[in-house]
């Protein structure tokens, strides 16, 4: 069972990939992104559970963090960006 | 593979940011496949997430797209395939993937394998091996992350002027009313990624961790705040020269533990002569420059940040001007 | 008791499998950002709080357990917040509302149900 559950997040994690080099605009390539990394997290638990060795819970702990953050700085990147060209399409 | 392929043949490079976190974290999950806990631990926080971070600093001051390529590579192409192809024919001389017979395994790690529990005591043997066995090593490498924070500020320091600094502010302000749901969430976030941080660092003795991964996560939870409070608010919180003594202090923590072993009669960085057991000696030794490292790694990072982060703001702030 | 617990952890990770699956199928399909947002954001964090409880259930240390309802409890508040972050940022900066991208033979369907 653990097993049949690592194939699929394979699956999906390919299919996220997918979308993040199909994706037409940036955020269908940020989402995608998102959703890669929490099927990471989950993937590394359940490797761990497979290979009988759970230390790498700690991995996923910090892997749910950074994804959190990355997807935040691009965004807050995407802020600026906007609000760059807003001032430049304003005057 | 694909991906690897479509970062370099793409031109957008926020996209271009986007699959190199990918592909960080492909590496991450094929070292976790390969059974290396610590390998994968580094991987995942420092090239999936603060790598990502800080390039995303920099094209935000260089611009979204790549410069077109003026002439054809074809010779640098042809380099690059002769030497590629050179080096695998190297290695179909090498043994086999994790043979017993294969001379890395054969003088120095069953050595290490045998002997560190009782040395040093520590479970982690990659703990042991980096902190004890090969410690000037890990010395070099701490030293050369405060050179390149050191570098860093030589190129890129601002100096900040009070009126820039009232309209950074307002320009800040303007734009985070919009995020409050995202502040109240991270205020609650922050002191968990911070204590989960220092878990880290100490836990390095028995589980995956230890000072490198330890600094990183620590300077995400800094980047996260300034990113969502404004660079202002977070350099009120952690000023510029809280943190560059801090690094120096991690690096000159370091130093200091090999220069007690070397007054107290033995060799630098041999930890046993720091206590009468020699045992505790090592751990006590390993604790400190571990302590060093995470403080010296989570301050260069927030130097490297606050930097990039500064230019871009004045970059953006002399944007605003000319376009007035 | 042991095997009703081994039991009701493989239906969990099943359940959450199959809603990975279709949330994956769901990104690649849907025509728009925003319903394909909608796929995602909801299929996932149900997803992973179902395979996170079929592990818990499956693994009887304390120690290995506590850091599982970590990382669950972190995914409860992260998930829904990044989503949050990301469909409020797509509307703001860049993407018009989802409906002026229809074309107008769409709209026009939806007058013959009304008698």
């Amino acid at each position: 069972m653990l097993i049949a559950a690592t194939i699929a997040i394979l699956v999906v994690m390919i299919m996220a990939v997918t979308r993040a080099i199909m994706g037409p605009t940036l955020y269908d390539r940020v989402l995608a992104v998102n959703m890669f990394g929490t099927k990471t997290v989950l993937l590394i638990s359940l490797l761990g559970f497979v290979m009988g060795r759970p230390e790498f819970l700690d991995i996923a702990i910090v892997y749910a963090l950074i994804n959190f953050i990355s997807v935040i700085g691009v965004l807050r990147y995407s802020d600026n960006f906007m609000l760059k060209r807003d001032g430049q399409n304003k005057n | 593979m694909g991906v690897a392929f479509a970062i370099v043949l793409m031109k957008d490079l926020l996209a271009v940011i986007m699959l190199l976190g990918i592909y960080g974290l492909l590496s991450a999950s094929f070292f976790v496949a390969m059974d290396a806990v610590d390998v994968a631990f580094t991987e995942a926080s420092v090239g999936a997430g603060i790598a990502t971070l800080l390039m995303l600093v920099a094209i935000s001051i260089t611009g979204r797209s790549e410069n077109p390529v003026r002439h054809k590579p074809f010779l640098a192409l042809a380099v690059v395939i002769i030497t590629g192809g050179l080096l695998i024919y190297g290695t179909l001389d090498m043994p086999y993937f994790g043979s017993a017979a294969a001379p890395i395994h054969q003088h120095v790690a069953p050595r290490y394998i045998n002997d560190s529990m009782q040395e040093i005591g520590v479970p982690n043997i990659v703990t042991s091996v980096l902190a004890s066995y090969r410690a000037f090593d890990t010395f070099g490498e701490v030293v050369v992350i405060f050179t390149a924070g050191i570098g860093v500020l030589a190129l890129l320091l601002v100096v900040r002027r009070p009126k820039d600094i009232e309209k950074i502010d307002s320009l800040n302000e303007s734009m985070h009313e919009e995020h409050l749901i995202l502040r109240i969430v991270t205020k609650m976030l922050i002191p968990f990624i911070m204590l989960f941080a220092f878990y880290v660092q100490f836990h390095g003795d028995f589980g995956p961790g230890g000072g490198f991964q330890a600094g990183v996560i620590f300077a995400a939870a800094i980047f996260l705040y300034a990113m969502l409070f404004g660079l202002s608010t977070a350099r009120r919180v952690i000023n510029q020269s809280l943190i560059q003594i801090l690094a120096a202090t991690g690096v000159l923590l370091y130093g200091s533990v090999g220069v007690v072993s070397l007054l107290n009669g033995k060799e630098f960085l041999d930890y046993s002569a720091l206590s009468s057991d020699p045992v505790a000696g090592q751990h006590l030794g390993i604790l400190l420059i571990e302590l060093g490292v995470g403080v010296t790694v989570a301050s260069v990072m927030a130097i490297i940040f606050f930097s990039f982060a500064g230019r871009s703001e004045k970059k953006l702030l002399q944007d605003n001007k000319d376009s007035q | 008791m042991d095997t009703l617990v081994q039991i009701s952890s493989g239906f969990f990770l099943l359940v959450g499998s199959f809603l990975c699956i279709s949330g994956g199928v769901g990104i690649l399909r849907f025509p728009d950002f925003y319903t394909r947002m909608h796929a995602v954001g909801v299929t996932e964090t149900l997803a992973t709080a179902m395979i996170l409880i079929g592990l818990i259930l499956h693994n009887p240390e304390f120690l290995v357990d506590i850091k599982l309802m970590l990382i669950l409890l972190m995914t409860l508040f992260i998930s829904p917040s990044a989503s949050h972050a990301l469909a409020n940022a797509a509307m703001r900066n860049e993407m018009l509302q989802a409906n002026e991208n229809k074309p107008d033979s769409e709209s026009e369907q939806v007058k013959p149900s009304n008698p």
